[in-house]
């Protein structure tokens, strides 16, 4: 499904889709009935919260729910990764480096290196054959930044 | 680290919790696992940080968050990691790092992503983080993402 870029109409989302999607940023219990648990904290029965997360998926306000892995944690590794594709080829190097699994995220940038990518992998060793085989693939440059430290992780939004 | 059983558990629910009322015990019948196994093994990997939360991951641009900028800062190396770490507490942004330069190409070793709901707003909160660094500070640039040619997260490989 491809992700909605559009912000959603004024007064789509209504008081008790924001609830459950500010409560569900914050981690989901791991419970026998962990829809139940965050209805009862938020005065909605379960059924209403498991029909919201459905809402909420199919408007498009969020892309997943579930486990977010940390593959340093894992003992794999993540890098970003960043190529100078020329204009005229930027669609079919956007469909070689899409066809890794590894490829967690990739994004379009304003800048002479316009491709910017994750690569996630299991084990830390993948990270170089990855970026080796798309450069092979490509006949481009994969620069590569792993990340000596990181601050803070606070992705979430108040809805 | 992982058995196989935790991979297994972490590959039927990486693309997303079964939406019913005992989604964990749902996971386990895939599996053929007990139920408590499930959510004990989940727990555990919890625990240890290979898994950060099990969350909902909001689309900032469905909630009125679109402009979304890679600010990059070459902040000289022995303050990188202090200011870095003031840069990475202000609430507007949602990842930063410190990560190598690739001279001559990239000279920049500090990036924090912002999320605004304008590009306006991102330049505001590029001037609060130059004001950080003030004079470790020797340039900066600031990608805005125009597309997202991907977005699925992190996916285990391979069948071990």
């Amino acid at each position: 499904m491809m992700m909605r870029r559009q912000p959603l109409a004024a007064g789509v989302l209504g008081p008790t889709d924001r609830a459950v999607l500010n409560r569900l940023q914050d981690g989901f219990p791991l419970d026998d009935q962990p829809f139940a648990t965050v209805g009862a904290e938020l005065g909605l029965t379960e059924q209403e919260v498991i029909d919201t997360v459905m809402r909420l998926r199919d408007l498009g306000a969020i892309t997943r729910f579930g486990p977010f892995l940390d593959a340093a944690a894992m003992g794999g590794a993540f890098c970003l990764c960043a190529m100078a594709v020329p204009e005229e080829r930027f669609e079919e190097v956007v469909t070689l480096v899409n066809a890794h699994d590894a490829v967690a995220h990739n994004y379009q940038r304003d800048h002479a290196l316009n491709m910017w990518f994750v690569l996630a992998c299991d084990r830390p060793e993948r990270i170089t054959a990855e970026a080796d085989a798309i450069e092979a693939e490509t006949g481009l440059a994969v620069l590569r930044f792993p990340k000596l430290r990181e601050f803070f992780i606070g992705f979430r939004v108040t809805a | 680290m992982l058995d196989a059983i935790d991979r297994k558990i972490l590959k039927a629910t990486q693309g997303g919790l079964p939406l019913v009322p005992q989604p964990y015990a749902e996971v386990a019948k895939w599996l053929g696992l007990a139920p408590e196994e499930v959510t004990r093994r989940l727990s555990a990997m919890q625990e240890t940080g290979v898994i950060r939360r099990i969350a909902v991951a909001p689309n900032h641009y469905a909630l009125g968050m679109v402009a979304n900028g890679m600010s990059v800062w070459d902040v000289a190396d022995d303050t990188a990691e202090t200011l870095g770490e003031q840069v990475g507490a202000l609430p507007f942004v949602t990842h930063s790092y410190l990560r190598p330069r690739a001279l001559p190409q990239w000279p920049y070793n500090l990036f924090a992503m912002i999320h605004g709901s304008d590009r306006a707003e991102v330049e505001a909160h590029r001037a609060d983080i130059r004001a950080i660094l003030g004079d470790a500070l020797r340039s900066d640039d600031n990608l805005y993402s125009t597309r997202i040619l991907k977005k699925t997260g992190m996916r285990l490989q391979g069948d071990g």
